[in-house]
């Protein structure tokens, strides 16, 4: 059952074969016995999710069930979900009990799904392998000495090691798609303005986009279908008609136009990737798609120019939290001063601040234009690149991850080294395009190795199908740490 | 680009964040650390490219002027860490 | 040395939307503390804007009535410092790219000493742009602490800046005035100065005639016209005393204490403003179509200035009369209503500004809720155009009407104020008179021409006070003279 993909057990609940809370039980108790190794979990909540459980058995009896009722789902812990602890890993929300639900999460309730739990994850979601957060490291499945990447760090081991049956997660610069490929999951983030960020704890703004993790990419498209969708409480929010994603999964590929950009096998790429990544190449040419060169020249300061925008809209989305309407405030200040730079100093971690410290001095007086508005400059020309590479192909594919997973500690003291983890993922965020990573076999240490697949704007339901293609002609996806 | 102890210190009561001296001084060469990569983009002629805010070409969408919210001021104000009256309490403010 | 005074305002108009800027949180005014703080109010965490439509047309309106330049993209963006009536750290403002560009605006000005005449000037109003209003510290709530109420916060707020253009308390008092009767005609606030719908701060700076800009000190926050005159007057005074005794004027936000007339610098020690300004990423850019402003434009009073114009050309009534007339839409509507022919202007005009809004000031009431009705004022003013009432008469018909409401015809006819305007009659009243004082007759003719009272004092009282005086005049006249 943990090995069905989430069709056969929408299948197997529609038959009765299993109850919702039957399986939702079997999810909580190999949590229990896991999640203290892996620490995938920040929050669970039994009672709740049974409840939620029964009343999806009961949809399911009537004969009201949508494709995901009764599926246990793990939500990163950067949902807001009402009733629910909401701590975006951070300790400044240690104790928030969240008043409201996020578009994603009333998206889940109204299917049937099942809140399995909150996700593990860096602090507001700024890391590459999950060691920011106040509640402790993920650990990788595949091996518990290494993380699993970040931020999105607790989905990805959850899904990798079947304590959920599909999760969800964001990325603001690769923070579904690095962890979905060092833990060797499937994980796609949508264009930008797809998925409502209502409800989501903001990073940087114009940057997360929420998406699936799961362990195919059919069970992504299904998960999409659910998550998309115009809400008009984001500004940001497309108005688009509702689309299947799923539909075009089982299109060949036969004359696909495979984009490869030169920059992304260049220096620094681990030998090890590169090759799992060119023999996942090999294997489309025999599905019947081509290769081409392309370039995307600017793509080398997508690192510096999102070090610059991200932190500049964190440290402004940060603010809010100053001990005093909710979160963490100091117990001890002799004055209002105090009481903010203790609360804000106490309540968030090491990157978290640092961050803070990038952002507030890149738009302090005087080195605004330099900064932000040359970041903001060579983002349109990031942008531009993509526009131009896809004239001549359909899909862009390359490495997720220049290496596969590290060990815990092994980049904590030089922040450079592990923000140059995402190097091939950012340029995909600040273009606001499709990207998703799927596993395309194991490299060193034998960890998984992840291939990224860019897509031009709206090109979910293509990506998806190019990734469904692969995985039905190979078994990378479904191989398991457990 | 290297980043004086000042600059740290401006910054950091900016964004209202208490920092001893080791703390400043560590902020301090990771910053400068960070700022070196981030110089790379000074090397570029952006000179005619309009700044990039957004994703999306998009322009705002406009709500209609309704009141849509109801009074929620108990449960928001249940994980307030102090509260009176239905007021918000902080330190004393002087003006 | 003489010295000039140059003044710029900076004005916060809280627009009469019934929803947040950018939330569904009601604004109206006095309920309990923060039930009207909704989730975004609060700024929780994930919550987003979503921009009220009514207040981007109060904004083209404004623009509109002071012949403005309206952007046709205009920018939001996000002002940050931290205080405990700033939910989320940073204020939603405009900045590089304001709504309503450069305009102006005409204003009478009454000089307040002196001889000097009332004059006209042309104040450039430099911007107007939309940003939400701030929530409000309750002092002394609780010992030692400060109180926060976050209904306010997220009220929509045109800030509207003037150039400094003004040189004097009075020029900034009727600047100020006409931009309040402005807001209110055009219907985009209510204009409550006690409930701080509009809120005036004044930049103040001095300078020796001749010499460059001295430097400035901001009046924050006057709530009122009376304190706005006599805070610019001792700042004004303050300030020349300084230079004077060589000191400098250091640039300051003060405060005015309306107890003790005086200002003084603010205590808490800002940080040099760094507000670290950037266009926030949850908002797009605004786009205000041609369609747009023309049906705002087609749907616009015509405006006070306008009216003025109007009244002195067309009723020929004078500047002060008029300026009186249009200093409300409800004034003016009155009085239009009033003045059903044309004979009538200026005689409605002069009841207006004179009786009605005498009893108006002394009740403390507004001309809406005047208890006499347009019509019923007209009404008597008919029969004082056709000689029917004496000035005295009428003035009885007005106290009637006021208090016991009912049409002039019928108080007339019932307290028989109806004047007697019968040649004949007051003919024979006077022959009555000149036969019973034939001695006083001769005096008269003899030269003692004071005693023409007299004859006047002694025919009304005959008459009950019903003569018509212009003609008991022309009648006396012509009998004294044979």
């Amino acid at each position: 059952m943990l090995n069905y993909s989430l069709k056969q057990m929408g299948a197997a609940l529609r038959a009765k074969e299993i109850s919702s809370v039957e399986l939702t039980r079997l999810y909580l108790e190999r949590i229990a016995a896991h999640n203290p190794v892996y620490n995938a979990y920040i929050t669970t909540d039994e009672k709740t999710s049974l409840e939620q459980a029964c009343l999806a058995d009961e949809m399911l009896a009537k004969g009201e069930a949508q494709p995901l009722t009764g599926i246990p789902i793990a939500q990163k812990d950067i949902f807001c979900a009402k009733g629910w602890r909401t701590t975006c890993g951070s300790r400044m929300l240690s104790d928030f009990i969240a008043p409201y639900d996020a578009h994603v999460i009333e998206q889940f309730n109204k299917a049937g799904a099942i809140n399995l739990g909150k996700t593990n994850m860096d602090e507001f979601a700024m890391g590459s392998s999950n060691e920011t957060s106040y509640f402790g490291s993920v650990r990788n499945p595949w091996d518990q000495e290494r993380v699993p990447g970040g931020s999105s760090g607790g989905a990805a081991a959850a899904v990798a090691a079947r304590l959920c049956a599909a999760a969800t997660g964001t990325d603001t610069g690769g923070s579904i798609r690095q962890p979905a490929a060092l833990c060797g999951i499937s994980g796609i983030k949508p264009t930008y303005g797809t998925v409502s960020r209502y409800g989501m704890i903001a990073f940087a703004s114009s940057l997360d986009q929420a998406g699936p993790m799961a362990r195919s990419a059919e069970d992504c498209a299904l998960l999409l279908n659910l998550m998309t969708g115009f809400d008009e409480r984001d500004s940001t929010s497309l108005q688009r008609e509702k689309e299947d994603y799923a539909r075009d999964l089982d299109q060949p590929l036969k004359g696909l136009r495979i984009g490869l950009p030169k920059e992304f096998f260049a220096e620094g790429l681990s030998s090890d990737v590169a090759s799992r990544v060119e023999e996942a190449l090999s294997e489309y040419r025999k599905l019947g798609a081509v290769t081409v060169d392309i370039s995307l020249p600017n793509s080398r300061l997508a690192v510096p120019v999102y070090y610059v925008l991200a932190p500049a809209e964190a440290s402004s989305n940060l603010s809010r939290y100053d001990g005093v309407r909710y979160g963490y405030r100091a117990p001890e200040y002799a004055d209002l001063s105090e009481m903010y730079e203790q609360s804000r100093s106490q309540g968030f971690g090491a990157e978290v601040k640092r961050r803070i410290m990038i952002g507030t001095y890149v738009l302090s007086h005087g080195y605004y234009d330099a900064y932000y508005l040359q970041a903001q400059k060579i983002r349109r020309l990031i942008a531009q690149d993509f526009a131009e590479a896809f004239k001549s192909c359909d899909v862009i594919m390359g490495p997720t991850s220049p290496s596969t997973s590290f060990r815990l500690g092994e980049k904590g003291d030089d922040p450079v080294q592990m923000y140059l983890s995402d190097i091939y993922t950012i340029a995909v965020n600040l273009a606001g395009l499709p990207g998703m990573s799927i596993p395309c076999g194991f490299g060193a240490n034998n960890m998984p190795a992840g291939l990224q697949i860019i897509g031009n704007y709206f090109d979910e339901a293509r990506m998806l199908n190019v990734a469904h293609q692969y995985q039905l002609a190979t078994d990378w996806h479904s191989r398991s740490p457990v | 680009m290297s980043l004086s102890t000042d600059d740290v210190q401006k910054v950091a009561r900016l964004a209202r964040l208490a920092m001893n001296d080791d703390e400043i001084e560590a902020a301090r060469s990771q910053l400068s650390g960070i700022f070196q990569l981030i110089e790379e983009m000074q090397a570029v002629d952006t000179s005619g490219i309009e700044p990039m805010s957004h994703a999306q070409d998009l322009t705002q969408r406009l709500r209609e002027d309704r009141v849509t919210e109801p009074d929620q001021r108990e449960l928001f104000q249940s994980i307030a860490p102090q509260v009176s009256s239905g007021l918000y309490l902080v330190p004393q403010v002087i003006e | 040395m003489t010295w000039e005074t140059v003044i710029g305002l900076e004005v916060h108009t809280q627009l009469s939307t019934c929803s947040k800027i950018f939330s569904g949180a009601s604004t109206a005014y006095g309920a309990e503390p923060n039930t009207q703080a909704d989730a975004v109010s609060i700024a929780l965490p994930g919550v987003l804007p979503v921009l009220n439509k009514g207040a981007v047309e109060r904004a083209i309106k404004f623009g509109l009535a002071t012949g403005a330049h309206i952007a046709p993209r205009s920018v939001f963006a996000r002002k940050n410092y931290f205080y405990p009536d700033l939910p989320k750290g940073y204020q939603i403002s405009q900045f590089d790219l304001p709504v309503v560009g450069m305009g102006q605006l005409k204003i009478q000005v009454e000089p307040l000493s002196g001889n000097a005449k009332p004059y006209e000037k042309l104040v450039r109003i430099t911007r107007a742009h939309l940003e939400e209003d701030a929530g409000k510290s309750v002092h002394g709530a609780a010992q030692g602490m400060t109180g926060v109420d976050l209904n306010r916060a997220g009220t929509p707020l045109l800030e509207i800046v003037s150039e400094p253009d003004m040189c004097s308390a009075a020029e900034a008092v009727a600047y100020a005035k006409a931009l309040h009767t402005l807001v209110r005609w055009i219907g985009i606030s209510d204009g409550n100065m006690q409930e701080g719908s509009f809120r005036c701060d004044v930049n103040v700076s001095v300078r020796r005639k001749g010499e460059p800009l001295g430097t400035r000190r901001e009046i924050k926050n006057l709530n009122s016209f009376k304190f706005m005159q006599q805070a610019i007057d001792f700042e004004v005074q303050w300030q020349i005393d300084t230079i004077e005794s060589g000191g400098k004027v250091q640039q300051a936000t003060v405060l005015f204490n309306p107890d003790t007339g005086e200002t003084r610098a603010m205590r808490s020690k800002e940080d040099a403003h760094d507000y670290r300004y950037f266009p926030d990423p949850d908002l797009l850019p605004l786009s205000i179509t041609p369609q747009m402003i023309d049906e705002i434009r087609s749907a616009m009073p015509e405006l006070p200035e306008a009216r003025r114009m109007r009244y002195m050309e067309q009723y020929a009534l004078t500047s002060y009369d008029a300026s009186m007339l249009t200093s409300s839409r409800e004034m003016a509507d009155y009085f239009d209503s009033c003045v059903s022919n044309l004979g009538m202007t200026k005689l409605a005009a002069n009841w207006i500004t004179g009786e009605v809004s005498a009893q108006l000031n002394r009740e403390g009431l507004e001309i809406a809720q005047c208890p006499v009705s347009p019509k019923q004022l007209g009404g008597m003013l008919a029969r004082i155009a056709d000689n029917t009432i004496s000035n005295s008469g009428a003035k009885e018909v007005f106290r009637t009407l006021w208090s016991e409401g009912g049409d002039a015809d019928a108080i007339i006819e019932a307290k028989g104020l109806k004047q007697v305007s019968d040649a004949g009659a007051i003919e024979a009243l006077v022959d009555e008179i000149l036969n019973a004082n034939a001695d006083k007759v001769a005096e008269y003719r003899s030269g003692k021409e004071k005693l023409f009272g007299f004859f006047v004092g002694l025919a009304m009282k005959a008459s009950k006070g019903k003569a018509n005086p212009a003609q008991l005049n022309d009648i006396l006249q012509k009998k004294l003279a044979v």
